[in-house]
Order: structure tokens, then C-alpha cells, then sequence
């Protein structure tokens, strides 16, 4: 978009100057790195051209009168209030415009809807606030993981500073291989979300038992950054979206050695634990999963109906309650069934630390009775 | 011209509960204003409610924008920036705008039809008297374990589910706006259609009172729509109902059809009035009569009925099938026609005026522009491929800050200093006036036309943090809004030094208005007005 390109750029140097940022103006859309995000930015540029063709027009009559017809030039009013001609002029030839503009955008409708034939099919889940990844059709077929925000605490508090792709950062990013056609199914956990990568022009609510799809075929190597655009409750700003498109060769490898660690990782859960290895654990699936809305000291967060852990009753009462209750969540709040998101394992380590925090005490949960309980 | 005026001795006997012995009605001091059944006093509160609530909105803005001043979170947590950005859209839309363009069809329209007041006295006190609940009811909410709502003003469920009392405050906050609308909307359909002086026939009108006839109407039809989609999340989240969980086989899509299809239509409710107000400055300001009246009637009447089918524009990422996309976006794009023959046809009016730039005109003309602005940005919305790149960004923010802002708000404006000589027979002071004007204009521009660079480069609403690339822009829009702030003190001061201590306005202040509040009562509008039809020609 030439126009406003130029707009943008003359207001940039302008806020430029007085900006201490160092980061380049973002202003315009991000590189497209599919076909689709590139017919989406061209029938823009078209819209926009038309657009400023009509403002100028329709602006440069009002500013002539506003200069030519003015009082204080002596200019005496005259009294004319109808034309026909004129009136039905103005109403047909916006409607021709229309369907001039309506052509090829509908063009680009319906090849955005068509997400028929993909190479890869892959479950996009929305959670409170983090998205979970399956790969379910394709290659890579059973991959599945979840992504969360790699940006630490301590930049956003401003206790340490920003890093170069602050709150666009996860620990697993999603990773497609190029010049494939990829199918999205979204849905959600708990509440509406919405998936969202601009460079490839892909955006779709994920709605909480509901499947809807969307496709995209990148382009380009490289990584594409992006965050959830559905207000989802206290972290919606805190989920970003990163896509790292890959060389078939390379996707081929990053399956393998996903597999492999699948595998590996796969804790046995019939092992017994000491309670402080219990503890340790426990406290690095806290800091990423409860943390959010039991807080740090175990306080919760009544605005979600998270209740506080520490001193807590139910928690450090009769193992079968808490562990239940992580297993299955709690209907209505955000607190989500994490027997499909955590192992065994993990569900015991995080009760065994919140049953042993902040002056909390009770006996360890072993990954066993756990299990014994998520079979039934 | 002005000799029939209003005259409180004549003895005449129509029975429309209207009281005749005492100038303020039966009561002095507060009583007056919590009985008075004056369109003019109703009038001056539903104004004053609204500044009050402007304020309110206007310092929670201010909050986010000090927020979103640098990245990282600096001064509100998550939560409680989420429960600002809710209030301060449910506030600003129904107790800011809805209530002020209330207020001026209370005062304008008996005074423009030759009515003597509103068709419902004693409804219009309570229309006016549930404001104040409503309101207290959406403050209260943030003293609740839990807080304000955190859902953004739409209440999308189902995240409305997981909210605490706050949320129920809020519902019943809708509820008694929606009734107070419609009680309004009632009682103004009703003065139009049977008071209207002997001779001022429909297509007599002043185009204020048209364009507040079709928004009656609008208010009548979606407000309770927006009552059932509340009432439906309240009895989700108490009752065990699942209207809107698909667990239960509800569909949580469900409730944004219901909203969007009050949603839409509301946004007119909102800009119709304000296109009534800018139809009365322009011609003032021009000395020339309003180009096209009747076309303006039929597209005001185009936009109110399109306005009922296109809601689902909303919700293009929500996933519909492609023949709805189609259908939505072209009935949307639709809307352009009739919205370019109101500017077209406002353009005209000027056109071989004889123009003067007084504060009313200035903010008329500011709007004209900048909302056509939104209505391109509109445009560009409508159009699935671009909105689906778009939707839920600050672009989107941008877009309806054009409409609300720069549309209803700058056309409120010009509407109070256009009739405030009228209303209090004191004059503002015009060089006050004029700074207010473009002080406003060049903040609001500074907040809001960075924020399509935010949106199109990919920042989305509604985040109390962002990446380090949206520093630029939203440092520009911060400070912009501070400006914009500090600029409304200026009419605030100039407000109350007109009240206090302006100069006596004349009869008919500006030379080319022609509407019988001007040309057939003198200035200030006496209490009661038209007690005697006047005679036209």
C-alpha cells in the first residue's frame, strides 16, 4: 500500500524522533509468507487505493467550499436543497463500486474456506491460557504437546530486561514443514480463544466444543510469531503463537527425534518417589501451570474462582478429593481436567509439592494412586 | 416571528397531565429535579448524567492508556486491566452517548415540533430515574469478591460463566438501562407521532427529530434482544440452563449471534442521532437549507433496516459456512450506499453556502470527516479475507474509536454548543470553544490513527502487555489520550463559566437556524414551551 505506506512512514520518523525505542515501526502487515496472507494484502492495497480516490473527491469538494464559499469572503448562500439527477447518481455509482470491489474478494473467500486435501491435519486446542498441539493426521501422525510462554516473570514485572521476542516466546513452538498444505482444527478447553498467524493470513476462533478448521501453505523458512486474539481471561495477553515453518528434510528429523523423546520421557508410573524429588517436581509444574491463578504463595485468585491452596482443608485432606479433582477439573472455572494434559507422574509431583508448600502438611501422592484413580 | 411564544396564564385544557400552577412544578431544591415531569429538566439530567459517566469512562481510559504506556505491566494487574476495559465500554456506550443524545431529544424535539413536552411525562422521570441504579450497579460490581466483569463489554460467553457477582451486578445493570431505553424509546415515538404542532407534517420534521423517530424504533426492537442474551447467561451461570455450553447442548456462538444481533443495530442507535445533530449545524453554518431532505429520510430508514442483517460481520472468525460470509459481507457492504448519500448530501449542503466556522460548525465538519474515515475503515472490515487478517486487533479499536468518538461524541459536541444559547439564553466563549475543538481533534487523531498501525502490524485488543515492536505507536496514542484528557477541562471550564457568568444569547443565535425552536421561542427557552400550538404556514 503505496498511500499509506507513505502516510505511515511520514508519521513514523515523526514519532521516531521522539521515541527512546530502538525497535523498527511496526505499522503495516507482516511479510506474507503464504499465498493467502499475500492476496489478502493486495485486495487491501486495492481497497485502499479505491478509498483514498473517494476521500480525496469527496474531501476536496468539502474543503473548496470550505475555502470558496465562506461568509467572511462575501460569498452569499444560495438556496438550492434537490437534484435528482444528481442524488440518484450518488446512490447508483457507490453500488457499481461495490461490485467492483465484491469480485475478487469473494475469490479469496472462497479459497480461504476451502480446506479440503491437506498434507497435514493438526489439532490446535485452546486452554487457560496456553495452546496444546496434536498432530493428528500426516506426517508426525501422534505428536502432541503443549506450548506456553517462554518470556519469564521477571521481564514482565520489569525486574529484568525485555528480550528480543518479549511475550512472543514458547517453550514448544508448532513446526510445519514448507510448501505443504496444512489444516488447523481449533477448539477449546474452557473458554473461546482464537488462533492467529498473520504471515500466513490464518485466523480462527477456537470455541470450547466446537471443531472449526482453517488451512495455510507457508512459503517461507523461518520463524512466524504471533498471540491469541480472543479476550480468554486474566493471561489472554500471555499465549503467544509461534510457528517455525522447516525444510521437509529438517521436519522429517524434528518427528523422529519428537518420537523418540516421547518415548523416552514416558515416566514409569508404577516407580516409587521420594517425597522430596516429589516436591522438586511438583514445584516446576506449579510455576508453569497453577501458578497462574493460585499464585505464587498458594493465595489463589477469588476474581477466577481459584481458591487459595496454603492452609486449605480439602487440599491437605484425603488424598482422593485433590487428586480427583486435578484429574477431572472443576466444571465452570478455569480450573481444567489436567488427566489429559499431565502424566501420572506430574499430577502426583505438583500434590505432593501443594500438599508440602507454604505450611502446608501431608503425605506424598505417589504416581500409583493417582493412576489408580484416573483409570476409573 | 416570534410571536407566538409560550404563555403560562392562557387557560386551556388538553389532557396530557401537565402541570400549569407553578413554574418548577410543585417542588423547590432537589425535589424538583427527583419529581419534575419537564422535558427540559429531564432533558438537563439525562446531559448531566452523561458527562458524569463520560468523566467516569473517560478516567478509565485514561488508566489503560497509562498501562499500555510502556510495555510490561506497570500499574494494574491482568485482571483487574480486563474489568477496566469492560466498564469502561459498557459505560461510555450506555451511560455516556445512549444518555446524551437522550438528553437532546428531550430537550429538542417537543421544542422542534411545536409540543408542549413529551407524550409520558411522569415515564420520562422514570425513564431517566433507573440511570442512576443501573449506574450504581456497574460501579458496585468492582467492590464484589471478584470484581467488575473481565469479559469486554460484548459478555462473551462462556467466560461469563467463570466470573464472580460483579457479573450478576452487571446483568442487572443491562437490564435497567434496556428498560429505561425503551420506556424513552416509547415515549418519543409516541410525541412524534401524535404531537406535532398543526401543519408540521412528517416531512416537516427537522431531520433531528427523523433521525431520533428511527432510532426509537431500533432501541423498541434490539433492546430486549440484548435482555434475553444477558438473561440467558445469568440463568447459565445460576440455573443450570446451558444456552450457551456445549456440554449441555448449548453453543457458546449461540450467545454472539444474540449479542450481534442487538450489537448492530445499536451502533446505529448511536450514529443515528448523531447524523440528526450534524443535519441541523451544517445547514445552520451554511445558510442554506439541508441538501436532499427526503433522500436523507429514506437512507436514515436504509441504514436502520440494513442494520438488522448484518450482525454476524461480528463473527467472520467464528467459523460459518462460506455462502454466510458471503451473505453477511455483502449485506454489510450494502450499508455504504446509503451512509455516502448522507455524506454526500451533507458535502452538497455546504456546497455554495455562505459558511461560517463557529464551535458547533467545527466539530459538525470534524465529524464529517473522521467518520467517514470510520466508515472506510468500516469498509475495509466488512470484507471477510482483510477482516479475518484484522478482526480483534487495535485496528478494529481504531475503527469503532472513528464512530463512537469521532462520530457520536464530536457530533454530541457541536450539538451542546449549538443549543446551549438556546437551552440557558447565555452565550460560551467562542475562542474556548474553538481551542476545545482542535485540541480534541489533534489528540484524538494521535490516539486512535496510530492504533490501524498497531492493529495491521499485529497487536491484538484487549492485552495489558505487548511485544516490544507496538512500543512506538503506543507511546504516540498514550500521550495523545493525556491531551485529549486535559483538552476536555477546557470545556469544562468553559461550561461552567457560561452557566455562571456568560453573555445573554440572542433569540435566534445563529443566523441561518431555522427551526422553530428558533425562530418561534425566545432564548432561554422558557419552562414551558408551546403551551399554544403555533401557527405555520
Amino acid at each position: 500500500m503505496k498511500g499509506s505506506k507513505l502516510l505511515g512512514a511520514l508519521g513514523g520518523l515523526a514519532a521516531a524522533a521522539a521515541s527512546s525505542s530502538a525497535h523498527a515501526l511496526a505499522w503495516y502487515f507482516q511479510s506474507p509468507g503464504s499465498q493467502l496472507a499475500r492476496d489478502i494484502d493486495h485486495l487491501h492495497q486495492y481497497v485502499m487505493w479505491l478509498i483514498i480516490v473517494i476521500f480525496v473527491g469527496v474531501f476536496g469538494f468539502m474543503f473548496y467550499a470550505c475555502f470558496a464559499h465562506r461568509k467572511s469572503k462575501g460569498h452569499a448562500a444560495e438556496q438550492f436543497h434537490e437534484n435528482t439527477a444528481v442524488e440518484i447518481l450518488w446512490t447508483v455509482i457507490p453500488a457499481i463500486i461495490l461490485v467492483i470491489i465484491a469480485w475478487p474478494v469473494t475469490k479469496v473467500v472462497i479459497a480461504q474456506k476451502d480446506t479440503s486435501s491437506p498434507d497435514l491435519t493438526i489439532k490446535v486446542t485452546g486452554y487457560q491460557w496456553k495452546w496444546g498441539y496434536d498432530y493428528v493426521r500426516g506426517e508426525g501422525e501422534g505428536i502432541s504437546f503443549v506450548s506456553m510462554l517462554a518470556t519469564p516473570r521477571e521481564q514482565i514485572e520489569g525486574r529484568q530486561p525485555k528480550g528480543e521476542n518479549y511475550l512472543l516466546e514458547v517453550d514448544n513452538e508448532l513446526v510445519v514443514p514448507i510448501g505443504k498444505k496444512i489444516r488447523v482444527i481449533t477448539t477449546a478447553a474452557d473458554v473461546i480463544h482464537s488462533w492467529w498467524v498473520p504471515a500466513f493470513g490464518a485466523k480462527q476462533d477456537a470455541i470450547p466444543g466446537f471443531l472449526r478448521d482453517l488451512w495455510f501453505k507457508p512459503e517461507v523458512l523461518g520463524t512466524f510469531r504471533s498471540q491469541c486474539v480472543e479476550l480468554c481471561g486474566k493471561e489472554h495477553g500471555f499465549m503467544p503463537i509461534v510457528v517455525r515453518v522447516v525444510s521437509q528434510e529438517d521436519y522429517a528429523k524434528w518427528v523422529a527425534q519428537q518420537q523418540q523423546q516421547t518415548a523416552a520421557q514416558a515416566d514409569d508410573p508404577n516407580k516409587k518417589w521420594e517425597p522430596k524429588d516429589l516436591i522438586a517436581r511438583g514445584e516446576k509444574v506449579y510455576g508453569t501451570i497453577c501458578v497462574a491463578c493460585h499464585q505464587a504463595q498458594g493465595q489463589g485468585t477469588p476474581a477466577m474462582k481459584a481458591p487459595a491452596l496454603a492452609g486449605d482443608k480439602f487440599v491437605t485432606g484425603p488424598k482422593n478429593g485433590p487428586i480427583d479433582t486435578v484429574l477431572n477439573g472443576r466444571p465452570g472455572t478455569a480450573m481444567q481436567a489436567f488427566g489429559k494434559q499431565l502424566s501420572d507422574t506430574e499430577i502426583a509431583a505438583v500434590l505432593t509439592y501443594v500438599r508440602n508448600s507454604w505450611g502446608n502438611k501431608a503425605p506424598e501422592v505417589q504416581p500409583a494412586e493417582v493412576q489408580a484413580r484416573h483409570k476409573q | 416571528m416570534s410571536a407566538i411564544v409560550d404563555s403560562h396564564g392562557h387557560a386551556h385544557d388538553h389532557g396530557h397531565g401537565h402541570d400549569h400552577h407553578d413554574h418548577h412544578g410543585g417542588y423547590g431544591g432537589i425535589m424538583r429535579w427527583v419529581t419534575t415531569t419537564n422535558h427540559k429538566d429531564i432533558g438537563t439530567m439525562y446531559l448531566w448524567f452523561a458527562g458524569l459517566m463520560f468523566f467516569i469512562g473517560g478516567m478509565m481510559a485514561i488508566v489503560i492508556r497509562l498501562e499500555l504506556f510502556q510495555p510490561g505491566l506497570q500499574f494494574v494487574n491482568p485482571d483487574f486491566y480486563n474489568q477496566l476495559v469492560t466498564s469502561h465500554g459498557l459505560i461510555m456506550i450506555f451511560g455516556a452517548i445512549m444518555p446524551a443524545f437522550v438528553g437532546f431529544a428531550n430537550w429538542q424535539i417537543p421544542m422542534m415540533i411545536g409540543a408542549p413536552d413529551m407524550a409520558f411525562a411522569r415515564l420520562n422521570n422514570w425513564s431517566f430515574w433507573l440511570l442512576p441504579f443501573a449506574a450504581t450497579l456497574l460501579v458496585m460490581a468492582y467492590f464484589m469478591p471478584g470484581g467488575a466483569p473481565g469479559t469486554g463489554w460484548t459478555l462473551y460467553s462462556p467466560l461469563t460463566v467463570q466470573q464472580g457477582i460483579g457479573m450478576d451486578f452487571t446483568i442487572f445493570a443491562v437490564h435497567i438501562l434496556g428498560m429505561s431505553s425503551i420506556l424513552g424509546s416509547i415515549n418519543i415515538i409516541t410525541t412524534i407521532l401524535n404531537m406535532r404542532a398543526p401543519g408540521m407534517t412528517m416531512m416537516r420534521l427537522p431531520l433531528f427529530v427523523w433521525t431520533w423517530l428511527i432510532t426509537a424504533y431500533l432501541l423498541v426492537a434490539a433492546m430486549p434482544v440484548l435482555a434475553g442474551a444477558v438473561t440467558m447467561t445469568l440463568t447459565d451461570r445460576h440455573f443450570g440452563t446451558t444456552f450457551f455450553n456445549a456440554a449441555g447442548g448449548g453453543d457458546p456462538v449461540l450467545y454472539q449471534h444474540i449479542f450481534w444481533f442487538f450489537g448492530h443495530p445499536e451502533v446505529y442507535i448511536i450514529a443515528l442521532p448523531a447524523f440528526g445533530v450534524v443535519s441541523q449545524v451544517i445547514p445552520a453554518f451554511s445558510r442554506k437549507p439541508l441538501f436532499g431532505y427526503a433522500s436523507m429520510v429514506y437512507a436514515t430508514s436504509a441504514i436502520a433496516i440494513l442494520s438488522f442483517i448484518v450482525w454476524a460481520h461480528h463473527m467472520y472468525t467464528v467459523g460459518m459456512p462460506v455462502t454466510g460470509q458471503l451473505f453477511f459481507m455483502y449485506a454489510t457492504t450494502l450499508i455504504a450506499v446509503p451512509t455516502g448519500v448522507k455524506v454526500f448530501n451533507w458535502v452538497a449542503t455546504m456546497w455554495k453556502g455562505s459558511l461560517s466556522f463557529e464551535t458547533p460548525m467545527l466539530f459538525a465538519l470534524g465529524f464529517l470527516f473522521l467518520f467517514t474515515l470510520g466508515g472506510f475503515t468500516g469498509l475495509v472490515l466488512s470484507l471477510v479475507p482483510i477482516d479475518i487478517q484484522l478482526h480483534d486487533t487495535y485496528y478494529v479499536v481504531a475503527h469503532f474509536h472513528y464512530v463512537m468518538v469521532a462520530g457520536a461524541m464530536f457530533s454530541a459536541f457541536a450539538g451542546i454548543y449549538f443549543w446551549l444559547p438556546k437551552w440557558t439564553g447565555k452565550m460560551y466563549n467562542e475562542t474556548l470553544g474553538q481551542w476545545h475543538f482542535w485540541l480534541t481533534l489533534i489528540f484524538f487523531n494521535m490516539i486512535f490513527f496510530v492504533q490501524h498501525f498497531l492493529g495491521m502490524a499485529g497487536m491484538p485488543r484487549r492485552i495489558p502487555d505487548y511485544p516490544l515492536m507496538f512500543q512506538t505507536w503506543n507511546e504516540v496514542s498514550s500521550l495523545g489520550a493525556f491531551g485529549f484528557a486535559l483538552a476536555q477541562l477546557i470545556f469544562l471550564y468553559n461550561l461552567f463559566t457560561t452557566l455562571k457568568s456568560g453573555q445573554p444569547a440572542l433569540q435566534k443565535q445563529w443566523e441561518g437556524a431555522d427551526s422553530i425552536d428558533w425562530t418561534h421561542l425566545p432564548t432561554p427557552a422558557p419552562y414551558h414551551t408551546f403551551e399554544t400550538p403555533p401557527v405555520l404556514k
